[in-house]
Protein backbone atom coordinates (compact mmCIF):
# COMPACT_ATOMS: atom_id res chain seq x y z
CA UNK A 1 0.00 0.00 0.00
CA UNK A 2 1.50 3.29 -1.24
CA UNK A 3 1.81 6.06 2.30
CA UNK A 4 1.74 9.44 1.12
CA UNK A 5 2.04 12.77 3.85
CA UNK A 6 0.02 15.38 4.49
CA UNK A 7 1.11 18.09 6.69
CA UNK A 8 0.01 19.18 10.01
CA UNK A 9 0.06 21.40 12.78
CA UNK A 10 -0.78 21.40 16.01
CA UNK A 11 -2.40 25.23 16.57
CA UNK A 12 -1.86 24.80 20.45
CA UNK A 13 2.20 24.88 20.09
CA UNK A 14 2.18 26.63 17.18
CA UNK A 15 3.87 30.94 18.20
CA UNK A 16 3.85 32.09 14.80
CA UNK A 17 7.07 32.45 13.89
CA UNK A 18 6.84 31.66 10.55
CA UNK A 19 9.71 29.90 8.85
CA UNK A 20 7.70 26.67 7.71
CA UNK A 21 6.13 29.37 5.16
CA UNK A 22 9.67 30.78 3.81
CA UNK A 23 10.51 27.30 3.56
CA UNK A 24 7.60 25.21 2.56
CA UNK A 25 5.58 28.27 0.30
CA UNK A 26 4.56 24.99 -1.73
CA UNK A 27 1.62 24.42 1.17
CA UNK A 28 2.25 26.84 3.75
CA UNK A 29 1.13 30.97 3.57
CA UNK A 30 0.92 32.53 6.72
CA UNK A 31 -2.57 34.49 8.03
CA UNK A 32 -2.79 37.87 8.49
CA UNK A 33 -1.44 37.20 12.28
CA UNK A 34 1.88 35.70 11.20
CA UNK A 35 0.45 31.56 11.67
CA UNK A 36 0.56 28.76 8.74
CA UNK A 37 -2.60 28.36 6.84
CA UNK A 38 -1.52 24.36 5.27
CA UNK A 39 -2.53 23.10 2.07
CA UNK A 40 -4.40 19.69 2.98
CA UNK A 41 -3.09 17.94 -0.19
CA UNK A 42 -0.35 15.10 0.15
CA UNK A 43 3.14 15.97 -0.50
CA UNK A 44 5.53 13.68 -2.38
CA UNK A 45 8.66 14.31 -4.14
CA UNK A 46 10.71 17.42 -3.53
CA UNK A 47 7.87 19.14 -1.93
CA UNK A 48 8.16 15.94 0.33
CA UNK A 49 11.93 16.88 1.11
CA UNK A 50 10.88 20.58 1.52
CA UNK A 51 8.37 19.74 3.79
CA UNK A 52 10.85 17.63 5.61
CA UNK A 53 12.58 20.31 6.45
CA UNK A 54 9.79 22.68 7.19
CA UNK A 55 9.18 20.21 10.07
CA UNK A 56 12.73 20.29 11.31
CA UNK A 57 12.99 23.86 11.44
CA UNK A 58 9.99 24.51 13.17
CA UNK A 59 11.61 26.17 16.85
CA UNK A 60 8.39 24.84 19.04
CA UNK A 61 8.04 21.45 16.83
CA UNK A 62 4.81 22.50 15.79
CA UNK A 63 4.80 21.30 12.30
CA UNK A 64 4.35 17.91 11.71
CA UNK A 65 4.45 15.22 8.61
CA UNK A 66 2.04 12.71 8.80
CA UNK A 67 1.64 9.51 7.08
CA UNK A 68 -1.58 8.55 5.13
CA UNK A 69 -2.38 5.22 3.92
CA UNK A 70 -3.13 4.84 0.90
CA UNK A 71 -2.89 7.32 -2.04
CA UNK B 1 -45.74 23.96 23.59
CA UNK B 2 -45.65 23.60 27.54
CA UNK B 3 -44.21 25.66 29.76
CA UNK B 4 -42.11 24.38 32.59
CA UNK B 5 -44.67 26.72 34.99
CA UNK B 6 -47.76 24.56 33.89
CA UNK B 7 -48.54 21.48 36.66
CA UNK B 8 -47.20 17.89 35.44
CA UNK B 9 -49.49 15.07 35.01
CA UNK B 10 -49.43 12.41 37.66
CA UNK B 11 -47.37 8.96 38.12
CA UNK B 12 -47.55 7.21 34.23
CA UNK B 13 -47.70 4.15 33.56
CA UNK B 14 -46.56 5.00 29.67
CA UNK B 15 -44.33 7.54 28.69
CA UNK B 16 -46.06 11.21 29.20
CA UNK B 17 -46.82 12.50 26.07
CA UNK B 18 -46.08 15.92 26.56
CA UNK B 19 -44.17 17.79 28.63
CA UNK B 20 -41.71 14.39 29.13
CA UNK B 21 -38.39 15.89 30.71
CA UNK B 22 -40.41 18.50 32.49
CA UNK B 23 -43.03 16.42 33.77
CA UNK B 24 -40.29 14.86 36.07
CA UNK B 25 -40.20 18.30 37.50
CA UNK B 26 -41.81 18.87 40.77
CA UNK B 27 -44.08 21.76 40.44
CA UNK B 28 -45.77 21.89 43.96
CA UNK B 29 -42.93 21.90 45.59
CA UNK B 30 -40.47 24.31 43.03
CA UNK B 31 -37.67 22.37 44.50
CA UNK B 32 -35.80 19.44 43.56
CA UNK B 33 -37.84 16.24 42.86
CA UNK B 34 -37.42 13.79 45.87
CA UNK B 35 -35.93 10.65 45.30
CA UNK B 36 -39.20 8.75 46.55
CA UNK B 37 -41.20 10.95 44.33
CA UNK B 38 -38.69 10.20 41.48
CA UNK B 39 -39.31 6.52 42.05
CA UNK B 40 -42.99 6.35 41.75
CA UNK B 41 -41.72 6.41 38.10
CA UNK B 42 -38.84 5.79 37.39
CA UNK B 43 -37.05 2.04 38.76
CA UNK B 44 -33.77 2.12 40.02
CA UNK B 45 -31.38 1.68 37.63
CA UNK B 46 -29.47 -1.49 36.80
CA UNK B 47 -25.88 -1.34 38.04
CA UNK B 48 -23.24 -1.16 35.36
CA UNK B 49 -22.03 -4.70 34.92
CA UNK B 50 -18.47 -5.88 33.47
CA UNK B 51 -20.58 -6.47 29.81
CA UNK B 52 -22.14 -3.34 28.35
CA UNK B 53 -25.81 -3.09 28.06
CA UNK B 54 -26.41 -3.99 24.44
CA UNK B 55 -29.86 -3.63 25.28
CA UNK B 56 -29.37 -0.08 26.31
CA UNK B 57 -27.59 0.54 23.63
CA UNK B 58 -29.18 -0.96 20.83
CA UNK B 59 -32.21 1.62 22.19
CA UNK B 60 -30.64 4.41 22.33
CA UNK B 61 -29.87 4.17 18.53
CA UNK B 62 -32.84 2.74 17.72
CA UNK B 63 -34.62 5.67 19.06
CA UNK B 64 -32.68 7.93 16.91
CA UNK B 65 -31.84 10.37 19.99
CA UNK B 66 -29.12 13.22 19.38
CA UNK B 67 -27.28 15.00 21.60
CA UNK B 68 -28.95 17.92 23.19
CA UNK B 69 -25.75 19.99 23.37
CA UNK B 70 -25.28 22.05 20.87
CA UNK B 71 -23.72 19.34 18.04
CA UNK B 72 -26.49 16.78 17.80
CA UNK B 73 -24.40 14.10 17.47
CA UNK B 74 -26.34 10.66 17.31
CA UNK B 75 -26.20 9.20 20.65
CA UNK B 76 -26.63 5.95 20.49
CA UNK B 77 -23.42 5.81 17.53
CA UNK B 78 -21.54 7.49 20.58
CA UNK B 79 -22.04 4.80 22.88
CA UNK B 80 -21.44 2.32 20.85
CA UNK B 81 -18.02 3.19 20.19
CA UNK B 82 -16.90 4.12 23.64
CA UNK B 83 -18.40 0.37 24.50
CA UNK B 84 -16.32 -0.88 21.84
CA UNK B 85 -13.01 1.09 23.50
CA UNK B 86 -10.43 -0.62 25.59
CA UNK B 87 -9.58 0.45 29.09
CA UNK B 88 -11.29 2.03 31.80
CA UNK B 89 -14.41 3.31 30.65
CA UNK B 90 -16.23 6.39 32.57
CA UNK B 91 -19.19 8.57 32.27
CA UNK B 92 -18.58 12.46 32.21
CA UNK B 93 -22.35 14.28 32.37
CA UNK B 94 -21.51 17.83 30.72
CA UNK B 95 -23.15 20.12 32.74
CA UNK B 96 -21.78 23.28 32.17
CA UNK B 97 -23.85 25.73 30.52
CA UNK B 98 -21.51 28.28 29.52
CA UNK B 99 -24.22 29.63 26.94
CA UNK B 100 -25.11 33.01 28.19
CA UNK B 101 -28.66 32.53 26.99
CA UNK B 102 -29.63 28.58 27.81
CA UNK B 103 -30.92 27.48 31.55
CA UNK B 104 -32.76 23.80 30.35
CA UNK B 105 -29.55 22.06 31.88
CA UNK B 106 -29.28 24.22 35.32
CA UNK B 107 -32.93 23.56 35.28
CA UNK B 108 -32.76 19.71 34.73
CA UNK B 109 -29.94 19.95 37.56
CA UNK B 110 -31.81 21.98 39.91
CA UNK B 111 -35.51 20.93 39.66
CA UNK B 112 -34.80 16.75 38.38
CA UNK B 113 -31.61 15.67 39.84
CA UNK B 114 -32.39 12.16 39.79
CA UNK B 115 -34.06 12.18 35.96
CA UNK B 116 -30.09 13.25 35.31
CA UNK B 117 -28.30 10.73 37.66
CA UNK B 118 -30.56 7.91 36.31
CA UNK B 119 -29.04 8.60 32.93
CA UNK B 120 -25.74 8.77 33.79
CA UNK B 121 -26.07 5.58 35.65
CA UNK B 122 -28.16 3.92 32.65
CA UNK B 123 -25.04 5.42 30.01
CA UNK B 124 -22.97 3.58 32.30
CA UNK B 125 -24.28 0.03 32.62
CA UNK B 126 -24.85 1.02 28.66
CA UNK B 127 -20.97 1.21 28.20
CA UNK B 128 -20.09 -0.71 31.25
CA UNK B 129 -18.13 2.25 32.43
CA UNK B 130 -16.64 2.01 36.32
CA UNK B 131 -17.12 5.73 37.23
CA UNK B 132 -19.46 8.95 36.93
CA UNK B 133 -18.34 12.74 37.12
CA UNK B 134 -20.78 15.09 36.59
CA UNK B 135 -18.93 18.55 35.99
CA UNK B 136 -21.16 21.91 37.36
CA UNK B 137 -19.71 25.38 36.83
CA UNK B 138 -18.66 26.58 40.57
CA UNK B 139 -21.12 29.49 40.19
CA UNK B 140 -24.20 26.85 39.58
CA UNK B 141 -24.67 26.41 43.89
CA UNK B 142 -28.41 25.73 43.27
CA UNK B 143 -27.42 22.89 40.86
CA UNK B 144 -24.52 21.56 42.47
CA UNK B 145 -26.60 21.44 46.00
CA UNK B 146 -29.59 19.82 44.15
CA UNK B 147 -26.79 17.10 43.17
CA UNK B 148 -24.82 16.39 46.07
CA UNK B 149 -28.09 16.23 47.64
CA UNK B 150 -29.19 13.59 44.85
CA UNK B 151 -26.53 11.94 45.24
CA UNK B 152 -26.62 11.28 49.08
CA UNK B 153 -30.24 10.38 48.82
CA UNK B 154 -29.22 7.48 46.54
CA UNK B 155 -26.77 7.08 48.97
CA UNK B 156 -29.16 6.51 52.05
CA UNK B 157 -31.66 4.47 50.02
CA UNK B 158 -28.72 1.74 49.35
CA UNK B 159 -28.81 2.16 45.77
CA UNK B 160 -26.09 0.32 44.12
CA UNK B 161 -24.04 2.67 41.52
CA UNK B 162 -20.71 3.11 40.77
CA UNK B 163 -19.05 6.26 42.04
CA UNK B 164 -20.28 9.82 41.08
CA UNK B 165 -18.17 12.28 41.69
CA UNK B 166 -19.22 16.22 41.37
CA UNK B 167 -16.65 18.26 39.78
CA UNK B 168 -16.85 21.67 39.80
CA UNK B 169 -16.14 24.01 36.77
CA UNK B 170 -14.80 27.51 36.41
CA UNK B 171 -17.43 29.44 34.58
CA UNK B 172 -16.28 29.97 31.28
CA UNK B 173 -17.48 28.79 28.20
CA UNK B 174 -14.62 26.86 27.01
CA UNK B 175 -15.73 24.62 30.39
CA UNK B 176 -18.14 22.62 28.50
CA UNK B 177 -15.54 21.61 25.36
CA UNK B 178 -14.83 17.89 25.64
CA UNK B 179 -11.21 17.76 25.60
CA UNK B 180 -11.21 20.89 28.65
CA UNK B 181 -13.52 19.05 30.58
CA UNK B 182 -11.36 16.09 30.15
CA UNK B 183 -8.27 18.12 30.79
CA UNK B 184 -9.61 19.54 33.98
CA UNK B 185 -11.02 16.23 35.00
CA UNK B 186 -7.22 14.36 34.86
CA UNK B 187 -5.57 17.34 36.91
CA UNK B 188 -5.14 20.24 34.46
CA UNK B 189 -6.35 23.21 33.15
CA UNK B 190 -10.46 23.65 31.75
CA UNK B 191 -8.61 24.56 28.74
CA UNK B 192 -8.92 22.41 25.38
CA UNK B 193 -6.09 19.83 24.18
CA UNK B 194 -5.11 18.65 21.11
CA UNK B 195 -7.08 16.16 19.47
CA UNK B 196 -6.83 13.11 18.14
CA UNK B 197 -7.08 11.44 20.35
CA UNK B 198 -10.44 12.58 21.14
CA UNK B 199 -11.89 11.75 24.64
CA UNK B 200 -14.29 8.30 23.52
CA UNK B 201 -10.82 7.07 22.26
CA UNK B 202 -8.66 8.06 25.47
CA UNK B 203 -10.45 10.71 28.26
CA UNK B 204 -10.48 10.46 31.86
CA UNK B 205 -7.99 8.82 33.31
CA UNK B 206 -6.37 7.41 29.62
CA UNK B 207 -9.75 5.23 29.53
CA UNK B 208 -12.68 5.76 26.87
CA UNK B 209 -14.87 8.82 27.86
CA UNK B 210 -18.96 9.39 26.93
CA UNK B 211 -19.01 13.19 27.69
CA UNK B 212 -22.85 13.73 27.35
CA UNK B 213 -25.02 17.05 27.87
CA UNK B 214 -27.51 17.20 30.72
CA UNK B 215 -30.59 16.85 28.57
CA UNK B 216 -29.27 14.07 26.54
CA UNK B 217 -29.15 12.15 28.94
CA UNK B 218 -32.79 12.80 30.57
CA UNK B 219 -33.83 11.73 27.13
CA UNK B 220 -32.02 8.67 27.35
CA UNK B 221 -33.45 7.75 30.80
CA UNK B 222 -36.93 8.17 29.43
CA UNK B 223 -36.04 5.99 26.42
CA UNK B 224 -34.49 3.07 28.60
CA UNK B 225 -37.78 3.24 30.59
CA UNK B 226 -40.28 3.62 28.08
CA UNK B 227 -38.48 2.53 24.59
CA UNK B 228 -37.63 3.78 21.05
CA UNK B 229 -41.11 3.55 19.79
CA UNK B 230 -42.80 5.80 22.81
CA UNK B 231 -39.31 8.41 22.27
CA UNK B 232 -39.99 8.57 18.30
CA UNK B 233 -43.94 9.43 19.08
CA UNK B 234 -42.64 13.10 18.64
CA UNK B 235 -40.24 14.99 16.72
CA UNK B 236 -39.31 14.27 13.26
CA UNK B 237 -37.97 11.20 11.29
CA UNK B 238 -34.93 12.56 11.17
CA UNK B 239 -34.79 14.39 14.87
CA UNK B 240 -37.11 12.21 17.00
CA UNK B 241 -38.21 13.56 20.09
CA UNK B 242 -38.97 16.69 22.03
CA UNK B 243 -36.43 19.40 22.98
CA UNK B 244 -35.81 22.07 25.41
CA UNK B 245 -35.83 25.13 24.55
CA UNK B 246 -34.84 28.69 26.70
CA UNK B 247 -36.73 31.87 25.14
CA UNK B 248 -35.44 34.97 26.04
CA UNK B 249 -35.25 38.64 24.18
CA UNK B 250 -38.57 40.24 23.19
CA UNK B 251 -40.99 37.28 24.60
CA UNK B 252 -43.82 37.71 26.91
CA UNK B 253 -42.78 34.67 28.70
CA UNK B 254 -38.98 33.78 29.28
CA UNK B 255 -37.77 30.66 30.59
CA UNK B 256 -37.57 27.06 29.57
CA UNK B 257 -40.46 25.20 27.71
CA UNK B 258 -40.29 21.90 26.31
CA UNK B 259 -41.44 21.24 22.03
CA UNK B 260 -41.69 18.30 20.06
CA UNK B 261 -38.74 18.81 17.20
CA UNK B 262 -39.58 20.04 14.43
CA UNK B 263 -42.42 22.72 15.54
CA UNK B 264 -43.61 25.92 14.32
CA UNK B 265 -40.93 28.82 14.97
CA UNK B 266 -43.64 31.19 14.37
CA UNK B 267 -45.80 29.00 17.17
CA UNK B 268 -43.25 28.99 20.13
CA UNK B 269 -43.06 33.23 19.48
CA UNK B 270 -46.78 33.74 19.47
CA UNK B 271 -47.49 31.56 22.31
CA UNK B 272 -45.06 33.17 24.17
CA UNK B 273 -46.48 36.12 23.47
CA UNK B 274 -44.19 38.72 21.58
CA UNK B 275 -44.27 42.02 22.79
CA UNK B 276 -46.50 44.28 20.49
CA UNK B 277 -43.93 45.71 18.65
CA UNK B 278 -43.02 42.49 17.27
CA UNK B 279 -39.61 41.39 16.76
CA UNK B 280 -36.41 42.45 14.32
CA UNK B 281 -34.59 39.16 14.07
CA UNK B 282 -34.28 35.80 15.84
CA UNK B 283 -30.76 34.66 17.23
CA UNK B 284 -31.04 30.68 17.36
CA UNK B 285 -28.63 28.98 19.43
CA UNK B 286 -27.61 31.89 21.28
CA UNK B 287 -24.49 33.32 21.55
CA UNK B 288 -22.92 30.71 20.29
CA UNK B 289 -25.87 30.32 17.24
CA UNK B 290 -26.97 32.12 14.11
CA UNK B 291 -28.91 34.78 13.10
CA UNK B 292 -32.50 34.22 11.52
CA UNK B 293 -33.96 36.90 9.60
CA UNK B 294 -37.90 37.29 10.46
CA UNK B 295 -38.89 36.20 6.86
CA UNK B 296 -37.32 33.22 7.94
CA UNK B 297 -38.54 32.83 11.17
CA UNK B 298 -41.97 33.51 10.34
CA UNK B 299 -41.65 30.03 8.46
CA UNK B 300 -39.10 28.08 10.33
CA UNK B 301 -39.55 24.67 11.94
CA UNK B 302 -37.32 23.84 14.71
CA UNK B 303 -35.55 20.91 13.37
CA UNK B 304 -31.99 20.91 11.90
CA UNK B 305 -32.57 20.07 8.37
CA UNK B 306 -35.30 23.24 7.80
CA UNK B 307 -32.95 25.27 9.64
CA UNK B 308 -29.31 24.37 7.96
CA UNK B 309 -30.71 25.29 4.70
CA UNK B 310 -31.47 28.69 6.27
CA UNK B 311 -27.89 28.84 7.74
CA UNK B 312 -28.71 28.10 11.16
CA UNK B 313 -29.84 25.31 13.40
CA UNK B 314 -31.06 24.27 16.69
CA UNK B 315 -27.42 24.48 18.75
CA UNK B 316 -28.40 24.31 22.36
CA UNK B 317 -31.61 25.65 21.73
CA UNK B 318 -31.20 28.71 23.47
CA UNK B 319 -34.09 31.29 21.31
CA UNK B 320 -33.57 34.64 21.82
CA UNK B 321 -35.76 37.28 20.03
CA UNK B 322 -34.30 40.58 19.32
CA UNK B 323 -37.22 43.58 19.81
CA UNK B 324 -37.29 45.97 16.53
CA UNK B 325 -35.19 49.35 18.80
CA UNK B 326 -31.93 47.28 19.03
CA UNK B 327 -29.18 47.42 16.94
CA UNK B 328 -28.46 44.15 15.41
CA UNK B 329 -25.14 44.94 14.52
CA UNK B 330 -23.99 46.88 18.14
CA UNK B 331 -25.88 43.43 19.35
CA UNK B 332 -23.44 41.24 17.51
CA UNK B 333 -20.32 43.19 17.91
CA UNK B 334 -20.83 42.83 22.09
CA UNK B 335 -21.67 39.14 21.66
CA UNK B 336 -18.30 38.78 19.51
CA UNK B 337 -16.29 40.90 21.88
CA UNK B 338 -17.81 38.36 24.86
CA UNK B 339 -16.36 35.36 22.87
CA UNK B 340 -13.03 36.61 22.14
CA UNK B 341 -13.02 37.28 25.30
CA UNK B 342 -13.33 33.59 26.37
CA UNK B 343 -10.79 31.89 24.45
CA UNK B 344 -8.67 29.94 25.91
CA UNK B 345 -5.18 31.60 24.59
CA UNK B 346 -3.96 28.94 22.76
CA UNK B 347 -4.28 29.19 19.12
CA UNK B 348 -3.01 32.13 17.52
CA UNK B 349 -5.67 32.92 14.90
CA UNK B 350 -8.46 32.11 17.81
CA UNK B 351 -6.95 34.52 19.80
CA UNK B 352 -6.12 37.22 16.89
CA UNK B 353 -8.66 36.63 15.33
CA UNK B 354 -11.64 36.72 17.18
CA UNK B 355 -10.20 39.76 18.90
CA UNK B 356 -9.36 41.20 14.77
CA UNK B 357 -13.35 40.11 14.12
CA UNK B 358 -14.65 41.45 17.02
CA UNK B 359 -13.44 45.09 16.33
CA UNK B 360 -14.09 45.04 13.05
CA UNK B 361 -18.11 44.72 13.60
CA UNK B 362 -17.93 47.73 16.55
CA UNK B 363 -16.25 49.43 13.58
CA UNK B 364 -19.56 48.69 11.67
CA UNK B 365 -21.72 48.79 14.41
CA UNK B 366 -20.11 52.46 15.37
CA UNK B 367 -20.65 53.73 11.82
CA UNK B 368 -16.91 54.44 11.90
CA UNK B 369 -16.22 51.19 9.42
CA UNK B 370 -15.61 51.23 5.60
CA UNK B 371 -16.02 48.83 2.77
CA UNK B 372 -12.50 47.40 3.49
CA UNK B 373 -13.04 46.61 7.55
CA UNK B 374 -16.08 44.30 5.59
CA UNK B 375 -13.62 43.14 3.33
CA UNK B 376 -11.17 42.23 5.79
CA UNK B 377 -14.21 40.53 8.39
CA UNK B 378 -14.86 38.42 5.51
CA UNK B 379 -11.37 37.43 5.16
CA UNK B 380 -10.91 37.11 8.88
CA UNK B 381 -13.53 34.65 8.97
CA UNK B 382 -12.45 32.28 6.17
CA UNK B 383 -9.02 32.74 8.04
CA UNK B 384 -10.19 31.67 11.30
CA UNK B 385 -12.88 28.82 10.48
CA UNK B 386 -11.21 25.30 11.46
CA UNK B 387 -8.06 26.41 12.87
CA UNK B 388 -8.33 26.30 16.30
CA UNK B 389 -7.09 23.24 18.10
CA UNK B 390 -11.55 22.77 19.02
CA UNK B 391 -14.46 24.26 17.22
CA UNK B 392 -14.76 27.42 19.68
CA UNK B 393 -13.48 29.70 17.36
CA UNK B 394 -15.98 28.82 14.32
CA UNK B 395 -19.05 29.13 16.13
CA UNK B 396 -17.56 32.80 16.20
CA UNK B 397 -17.60 32.73 12.73
CA UNK B 398 -20.25 31.34 12.44
CA UNK B 399 -22.23 34.26 14.11
CA UNK B 400 -20.27 36.58 12.27
CA UNK B 401 -21.30 35.25 8.68
CA UNK B 402 -25.35 35.32 9.77
CA UNK B 403 -24.97 38.62 11.10
CA UNK B 404 -23.06 39.94 7.72
CA UNK B 405 -25.60 37.79 5.47
CA UNK B 406 -28.96 38.90 7.45
CA UNK B 407 -28.42 42.34 7.87
CA UNK B 408 -26.63 43.06 4.85
CA UNK B 409 -29.07 46.09 4.24
CA UNK B 410 -28.19 47.22 7.99
CA UNK B 411 -24.34 46.47 7.07
CA UNK B 412 -24.52 48.98 4.18
CA UNK B 413 -26.21 51.45 5.32
CA UNK B 414 -23.77 51.44 8.79
CA UNK B 415 -21.36 52.01 6.54
CA UNK B 416 -22.85 54.34 4.25
CA UNK B 417 -24.75 56.72 6.73
CA UNK B 418 -22.93 56.04 10.40
CA UNK B 419 -24.66 54.23 13.39
CA UNK B 420 -28.55 53.42 13.12
CA UNK B 421 -30.61 55.73 15.64
CA UNK B 422 -30.86 52.34 17.85
CA UNK B 423 -27.23 53.15 19.11
CA UNK B 424 -29.13 55.98 21.52
CA UNK B 425 -30.90 52.50 23.17
CA UNK B 426 -29.72 50.17 26.34
CA UNK B 427 -28.36 47.03 24.80
CA UNK B 428 -30.93 43.75 24.84
CA UNK B 429 -28.70 40.89 25.00
CA UNK B 430 -27.05 40.58 28.64
CA UNK B 431 -23.04 39.85 28.60
CA UNK B 432 -22.30 37.77 31.86
CA UNK B 433 -19.81 40.26 33.78
CA UNK B 434 -16.31 40.07 33.00
CA UNK B 435 -15.04 38.90 36.25
CA UNK B 436 -11.50 37.46 35.82
CA UNK B 437 -12.04 33.45 36.25
CA UNK B 438 -9.27 30.80 36.80
CA UNK B 439 -9.02 28.13 34.46
CA UNK B 440 -9.71 24.73 37.30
Amino acid sequence: MAVSFRIRVDMIACDGRGLCADLLPERIRLDDWGYPMIDPTSVSGVVLDHARRAVAACPVLALKLEAVRGS
Amino acid sequence: MIAHELPSSPPLSTGPSLPRLLSALDEQSGGATSLSAHRRTYPPPTPARRQPAESYIAAVEKAGLRGRGGAGFPTGRKLRTVSEGQGRRVVVVNGSEGEPASAKDGLLLTRAPHLVLDGALLAAAAIAAREVFVGIERGKVAALRAIHHAIAERVHAHEPMVPVRVVELPERYLSGEESALVHLINGGEAKPTSTPPRPYQRGVGGGPTLIDNVETLCHLAQIVQWGPAWFRSQGTVEEPGTMLLTLSGAVGRRGVCEIPIGMSLATILSSSRPNAGGISAVLLGGYYGTWLSVADARVATMDNATLRRMGSGLGCGAVIALPPHACALSETARVLTWLAGQTAGQCGPCVHGLAAIAGGMRELAAGTASLRTLESLHRWGDQVEGRGACSFPDGAVRLLRSALKVFNNDVARHISHGPCSAAAHQPVLPIPSANVVSWR
